[in-house]
């Protein structure tokens, strides 16, 4: 079994608004959720130019938010986040149920539902950009047979999107509805992400969006980019006697020590990194930075 | 006696199948409606007749109105209000009510419920499919306890009388229940037609109702001791029930507002009023919840205001009802409600309910698939494309397909029994009355003592004889509810409290900015489109040759082309194909595509008061109306010039008309300062540059002006300015140069003069520093002092010569020039000062 991996993470988003923003409310799902198996031994969220408020609180799926307001006009904004995560390594896997019998456990039989079920069931239906399509679950069918185990299905489902799908960043966008996606057959890890959780929703299934970052991996030889590393998103399937477990469609894997997580919901609008509403500020595309460092590479460096 | 007034129920078509309101299964009538039989039997044909003028006129000068999305006309459809009220004896009512107070408090208790500790769905009383299945069960509001614990203030049941008798309901209403508002309408109505019943029935009144509704806004609202400001929340004037929306903000005196007039600061809700921003205690919300906040709920909602939720979160207002609240109306929780109450509230549920079963539970599927035929299939949520379907009309391909969405997706489907409507009468002519199916719908308002009901509510009626279904959205009509009273009545005092001297209010300092920036656009558009029909119209006189023609007419022409061109009020020119002057001119009249032609600025005109037609008077919004109809009608005129001289004359004395309503129809509030900034503002702007390229016209420039300019020209200047009558009875000779300066810049007597425009835009600002402090900087204060100083003398040719009149000229048309420019900077500057919190938000949001 392998050690606790430590990393730390440089997230920076910067805009330059067209024309001056004289009024602006923001929030900010970019602060992580301590987790049983991953600890936050420092943090930093930097705000410029100075907010005229500021709140941090719970959202109702348990992560932190930010809300952000600013009453000055301005011209730009910056958030910087830098923090040190300690991952621990994914725990042995319990031999999972058929998929059948836990879609069964799901369904409303008038009985008192046990806590962990009910909080699943947050996630078994749809949500704005996830939608319960026969096209979805069709897509799915083959992976779950009458018998399969539920999470050889998922394993099985993965490996099928990863396989028929390209990675393409310039093909969608965030409003690129998941139908256009399942028939184009390319997107980013977002759209890979939703559509594993409209698939496995669809079959009754209770399974949730995270929203977190990808230690990458430099090409052989050459130095790690600083800057180059990109927020990244995968799915959990709640499993009876796992809880929730994870899978993520654009690598093919399991995330485990190189997947830092910083929150989830039932897709990406309840944890998109940073939303918000602007009086004026005309065009503006931000620049992101994000830098996910070992550090043990740190030291080495030093 | 039921003999006595067999003329009207000769014929009343009884079937035994339904419960009539009027008559008992014998036909005996029933003894409550004996007055009303009574009435309406000593009516002759002829006061039958004028009753029904009298309830007709009243919709239409009270506006009521009912928009139809479908509408392929997009139109407000009027109102349709039967004659007969609906009646209800006080002991059925009595217990009705207590039902709906019943039901009022645990679906509260349920909302309660849902977005806290979620122990109903827990405890397995309530599916989580139903719940968080449903598109309104909003996620951000989970754990919000709002002000005071209530979520439901405002509850409306639609209810059907089952053939026992008894009332069903068939529906919730508790996203933000309308209606209430069409109930106050009806009975007004109603009670001024048939005044005489109304007071010898003895009528519940219900203005009690709207008294708790605003004290729930207000004295209730998390006010911390300021005086309360509650407000009415629209999706605007495109929605179904906007007229409604109109009329409860005017009856509760709310200002009636949009989310782009809210703004949140802090923890805190604002009004943009143009006096500043006011904070906002109460709201009553018409907007659908998952509107009503762009940061947290949807964000391409452009209707909602950015951070209401924020506001709610810290208890700093109250909205009514809270957000999420719609979730709640499924018909699939029908069947989960009776277990509910006896754990929500120790009690059985005392209101009957339509049968009804949510198909998620596989033995409730079987069952419904098993007696399909009987049933109506109707979604569980709203956002599913399904049409409620009565499994009876179907063919067996048909049953077969809905039994196979049905197994698909059994959660989303809940099956109904079909339920009979009873049948109520409605007047169709002298001594006749049918029979029309009826649904009811009643309302609860939360007051510091529990849920109150409405006496009465909205009763709505099929569109015709033997339909089944009830519905406003496909065009049924209504009828007033009128719930009998066991003992004597008091009167029904106004909706609001009884106002004393220290409650009075001249101005309103809660005046939305964007109804202000409309206000000013209205005053400007109003001028814009009176210039420019009677500049048109006087090229067309000429062209036509009404005048006589000539030399001189054509220099005329000249230089209305030329003010025209300035303005950008004809078309340009295309180089390959020149067109000729009247080609032009009929485009600028009658072709809407032109950008800036009549019905282009007719079309603008009407967007600008659309917005604010609750501050026009019925017959003021009816002269605007009247005008956008004249100016899409222009596409149809024949391209003649004789056909459109013939449109511009009754328009030129419509836009007078409007200038009238302005000066006469209005309280001069600072509503009307901005309407009348805008119309000086676009006067002088107009009249300044058109008299500048006028004097510095290329016709002028070979010869000596003052002599140089035709008296056709001079004409042409004076009735553009609408004063050549006056330079006639005052000079009795045809015009000459300096007179007619002196009576178009300078004559502070002649409402169309430079210095009466300026003058009045100087008293404009005054009262609006006067009442906001902090004045705008006036960019016209300096050319406007050059023009006081103005000595027309020095256009003298015997001064001079020939050369000094000409540089007089010369910088007299730069003075001009200087006021257009100015003009249109001070219109900037108002804005800035006084519109600019009213701008548009956008939204955005980052992907990985």
């Amino acid at each position: 079994m392998s050690q606790a991996a430590g990393y730390r993470v440089h997230h920076l988003t910067r805009y330059h608004y067209g024309s001056p923003v004289t009024l602006s409310l923001h929030l900010l799902h970019l602060l992580p959720r301590p987790l049983a198996q991953q600890r936050i031994s420092q943090q930093q969220l930097t705000i410029s130019p100075e907010p005229s408020q500021r709140q941090q609180r719970l959202d109702p799926f348990g992560n932190p938010v930010v809300n952000l307001a600013f009453d000055q006009p301005h011209r730009e904004l910056s958030v910087e986040l830098t923090m040190e995560l300690w991952r621990q390594p994914r725990p042995p896997e319990q031999p999972s149920p058929s998929w059948q019998s836990v879609v069964n456990a799901f369904a409303y039989h008038g009985q008192p539902l046990a806590a962990d079920l009910l909080e699943a069931q947050r996630y078994r239906y749809e949500s704005p950009h996830v939608h319960l399509k026969r096209n979805f679950a069709d897509y799915a069918r083959d992976c779950f047979g009458e018998d399969t185990l539920l999470l050889d299905g998922c394993r099985a489902l993965m490996a099928k999107i990863h396989s028929e799908f390209t990675f393409d960043a310039s093909a969608t966008d965030i409003a690129t509805p998941l139908l256009t996606v399942l028939k184009e057959r390319r997107g980013v890890c977002q759209d890979f992400a939703h559509l594993m959780l409209a698939c496995l929703r669809s079959l009754g299934l209770a399974a949730r969006y995270i929203s977190g970052y990808l230690l990458t991996l430099p090409p052989p030889g050459k130095p790690r980019l600083i800057g180059a590393d990109a927020t990244h998103a995968w799915v959990e399937v709640f499993c009876p006697s796992n809880g929730w477990v994870g899978f993520d469609p654009t690598n093919n894997c399991q995330p485990d020590l190189q997947h830092l997580v910083v929150g989830w919901g039932r897709d990406f609008t309840d944890v998109s990194p940073l939303r918000g509403v602007l009086l004026g500020g005309g065009s503006h595309d931000p620049e992101v930075e994000v830098t996910v460092l070992p550090i043990e590479e740190i030291s080495t460096a030093d | 006696m039921a003999d006595v007034i067999a003329p009207w129920l000769a014929d009343y078509p009884l079937s035994e199948d339904r419960y009539h309101e009027l008559m008992a299964a014998d036909g005996q009538l029933r003894p409550h409606w004996q007055p009303l039989m009574d009435q309406l039997q000593g009516l002759s044909p002829a006061q039958l007749a004028h009753r029904q003028e009298l309830l007709q006129r009243q919709i239409q000068e009270n506006g009521v109105t009912y928009n139809v999305y479908a509408d392929a006309k997009g139109a407000d459809r009027p109102w349709e209000l039967d004659l007969l009220p609906q009646l209800i004896p006080a002991a059925e009512w009595q217990q009705l009510a207590a039902s709906i107070v019943q039901r009022a408090r645990l679906l509260d208790g349920v909302l309660a419920d849902i977005y806290g500790p979620q122990q109903l769905l827990q405890q397995g009383l309530l599916p989580a499919d139903l719940i968080f299945g449903h598109n309104n069960y909003l996620w951000p509001c989970h754990g919000i306890r709002p002000h005071g614990g209530r979520f439901l203030h405002l509850y409306a049941a639609d209810l059907a009388r089952a053939p026992d008798g008894r009332w069903w309901v068939i529906a919730d209403r508790t996203q933000s229940p309308s209606g209430a508002g069409y109930a106050l309408e009806n009975r007004q109505i109603i009670t001024r037609t048939l005044p005489e019943l109304h007071r010898q029935q003895g009528v519940q009144p219900i203005s009690g109702y709207f008294r708790a509704l605003r004290n729930l806004l207000t004295d209730q609202a998390p006010h911390d001791g300021e005086p309360p400001l509650a407000v009415v929340l629209t999706p605007g004037r495109y929605n179904e029930t906007y007229f409604e929306h109109l009329y409860l903000a005017r009856q509760l005196g709310m200002p009636l507002v949009e989310g782009q007039d809210l703004t949140v600061r802090g923890d805190t809700l604002y009004l943009k009023a143009v006096s500043g921003l006011r904070r906002v205690h109460g709201v009553l919300r018409r907007l659908d919840d998952d509107f009503c906040d762009p940061l947290e709920l949807r964000s391409d909602s452009a209707l909602g205001v950015p951070g209401l939720l924020n506001v709610v979160r810290a208890r700093r207002v109250l909205v009514s009802n809270a957000l999420g609240s719609g979730v709640i109306e499924s018909p699939g929780l029908f069947g989960f409600l009776p277990a509910i109450a006896e754990r929500l509230l120790g009690e059985p549920l005392a209101l009957s309910q339509l049968a009804t079963w949510w198909c998620g539970e596989a033995k409730v599927l079987d069952d419904a698939l098993a007696r399909l035929p009987q049933l109506v299939i109707k979604p569980a949520f709203p956002s599913q494309s399904f049409e409620p379907l009565f499994a009876a009309q179907l063919d067996t391909a048909g049953r077969a397909d809905l039994a196979r969405r049905l197994r698909a997706m059994p959660g989303a489907y809940v099956a109904q029994e079909q339920v009979r409507l009873s049948q109520a009468p409605v007047v169709t002519g002298p001594g006749q009355l049918e029979a029309r199916a009826i649904g009811m719908r009643v309302f609860a308002v939360a007051t510091a003592n529990g849920y109150r009901v409405l006496p009465g509510g909205l009763t709505r009626v099929a569109s015709e004889a033997g339909m089944g279904v009830v519905s406003m959205q496909r065009g049924g009509a209504s009828k007033d509810t009128w719930v009998l009273a066991d003992g004597p009545v008091a009167s029904d005092a106004p909706a609001s409290r009884q106002l004393g001297v220290r409650d009075i209010v001249r101005r309103d300092s809660h005046l939305p900015s964007r109804v202000v920036e409309n206000l000013f656009w209205f005053g400007r558009y109003s001028e814009r489109c009176d210039t420019q029909a009677r500049l048109l119209r006087s090229a067309l006189l000429r062209l036509i040759g009404e005048d006589g023609g000539g030399s001189d007419t054509d220099e005329a022409l000249a230089t209305t082309q030329a003010v025209g061109e300035q303005f950008g009020l004809l078309p340009e020119q295309d180089e390959d194909e020149p067109q000729e002057l009247p080609a032009r001119l009929l485009t600028a009249c009658l072709d809407s595509k032109f950008h800036n032609s009549l019905p282009a600025n007719l079309q603008r005109l009407y967007s600008a008061a659309a917005p604010i037609r609750g501050r026009l008077s019925q017959e003021n919004w009816q002269a605007v109306a009247a005008l956008a109809r004249q100016g899409r009608s222009f596409s149809k005129v024949e391209k003649d010039l004789g056909d459109a001289l013939a449109q511009l004359s009754p328009l030129v004395t419509a836009l007078t008309a409007l200038s009238g309503f302005a000066l006469d129809d209005m309280t001069r509030d600072v509503g009307w300062r901005f309407l009348m900034l805008g119309r000086r503002i676009e006067r002088l702007q107009f009249f300044a540059g058109a008299t500048a390229s006028v004097l510095a016209s290329p016709a002028l420039g070979l010869q000596p002006a003052a002599s140089g300019l035709s008296v056709a020209t001079l004409d042409s200047l004076l009735l553009l300015g609408n004063s050549l009558i006056t330079y006639r009875s005052r000079y009795l000779s045809s015009p000459q140069l300096l007179p007619t300066l002196d009576l178009l810049l300078l004559d502070p007597h002649n409402p169309h003069a430079l210095a009466f425009q300026l003058e009045m835009i100087d008293r404009g600002l005054e009262q609006l520093r006067d009442e906001y402090g902090n004045a705008i900087d006036n960019p016209l204060a300096r050319p406007s002092e050059r023009l006081r100083a103005l000595d027309l003398q020095v256009l003298e040719p015997s001064l001079f010569g020939d050369i000094g009149q000409q540089a007089a000229l010369t910088s007299l048309v730069a003075l001009l020039h200087d006021l257009e420019e100015q003009s249109a900077a001070l219109s900037d500057r108002l804005s800035l000062r006084y519109f600019a919190h009213a701008d548009r938000a956008t939204s955005y949001g980052v992907s990985p």
